[in-house]
């Protein structure tokens, strides 16, 4: 592999932007297509199955073999408002693989002691998303039902195509939100995507149950993604 | 070189790669192209080797990589990419096997 290829393709990781290095195990050329990249014909349908779903792996394309290799970024979880799921929902999500985040600028939740070993920003979301932002391998889930803390960070997420958007609250303060972030622009499109009410339905009681149920839709929508939208990748 | 909060620099083989082709070192990668049966790490794994043996990442639990270095070496010296296969079935199996009963196809290629 050229060294060049090598760097472009870290430049992408670090970014968390997908990539696929293709190499020809005949001649060992190789070339690097970035998420978006136009690629035609057989090739193109087997980079956007690779970007879908993350597997690397030989494929014979007119003659010859070649390896897909595909650098996805990590999944990660970003979850508004330090509450009582979240403090269930951060370590069952770091287990399952999925790195969290929290953001709370109410430091009276946001504290150490109720979040041990948890990536957490006593903060407003704007701060912390304008530092870093939201991508497509990441889920938000909103759980304040604080239209000051919840509706910024979830018109972002919807902006950003995060993979994974989700909403705490009942239905009817889901409706008087869906008022709010129609008025901030959001479009009836992106509405329907969010995850309302939160989580898969296990009948969760407790706030423990709910992260279960939280954590179960956020693995799903992860591992269906771009399903729905197949060869859009390419 | 800007840090990244999303990837560990420090254990991650290709940034690794990238450093030490940067401090003039010669590099081969390693990549895990196919398995069969159980195998300890995934399709696309990298390890790393430079031209004194030096290695970071993985292609198995470590039970092929001493293979795997020193054929690198010489991959770096001839500068011609290899494909090794690894398994109990194969010949070697009793030297560098799989103990996990499955089996592993590995290219070898110079960087640069």
């Amino acid at each position: 592999m050229d060294t060049k290829i090598l760097e472009k393709l870290n430049a992408e990781r670090r970014a968390r932007r997908a990539a696929i290095v293709v190499t020809d195990m005949g001649d060992g050329g190789a070339r690097l297509i970035r998420q978006g990249d136009a690629v035609e014909g057989e090739l193109g349908e087997a980079v956007a199955k690779a970007l879908r779903t993350g597997k690397s792996g030989l494929v014979e394309i007119d003659g010859r073999t070649l390896f897909l290799n595909a650098h996805l970024p990590n999944p990660r979880l970003v979850v508004i408002g330090a509450v009582h799921i979240s403090q269930a929902l951060g370590p069952m999500a770091k287990i399952a693989g999925y790195p969290v985040e929290i953001i709370d600028p109410r430091t009276a939740f946001a504290t150490p002691d109720r979040f041990p070993e948890i990536v957490l920003h006593a903060e407003w979301p704007e701060d912390v998303l304008k530092r870093q932002p939201l991508d497509a391998y990441t889920a938000l889930a909103a759980v304040t039902h604080d239209p000051k803390v919840d509706d910024m960070p979830l018109k972002a997420a919807l902006d950003a195509g995060c993979f994974y958007v989700g909403a705490l609250g009942s239905r009817k303060t889901h409706a008087k939100r869906v008022e709010r972030l129609l008025a901030m622009g959001v479009t009836a499109e992106q509405i329907e995507s969010i995850h309302s009410p939160i989580g898969i339905d296990i009948g969760a009681a407790s706030p423990a149950e709910i992260a279960v149920a939280v954590l179960a839709e956020v693995v799903r929508a992860y591992r269906s993604r771009g399903l729905e939208a197949k060869g859009a990748a390419a | 070189m800007e840090a990244s909060a999303y990837i560990d620099e420090a254990r991650d083989p290709l940034i690794i790669a990238e450093g030490w082709v940067k401090d003039g070192r010669e590099v081969a990668l390693a990549t895990v192209v196919e398995t069969w049966g159980s195998a300890p790490r995934p399709v696309g794994s990298h390890l790393v080797i430079d031209g004194e043996g030096n290695f970071q990442g993985s292609v198995s639990g470590g039970c092929v990589e001493g293979a795997v270095v020193t054929e690198a070496i010489d991959v770096i010296g001839t500068g011609k990419a290899r494909m090794l296969e690894f398994g109990v079935a194969d010949e070697t199996a009793w030297r560098v096997g799989l103990s996990c009963g499955g089996r592993i196809r590995v290219y070898v290629e110079r960087l640069g």
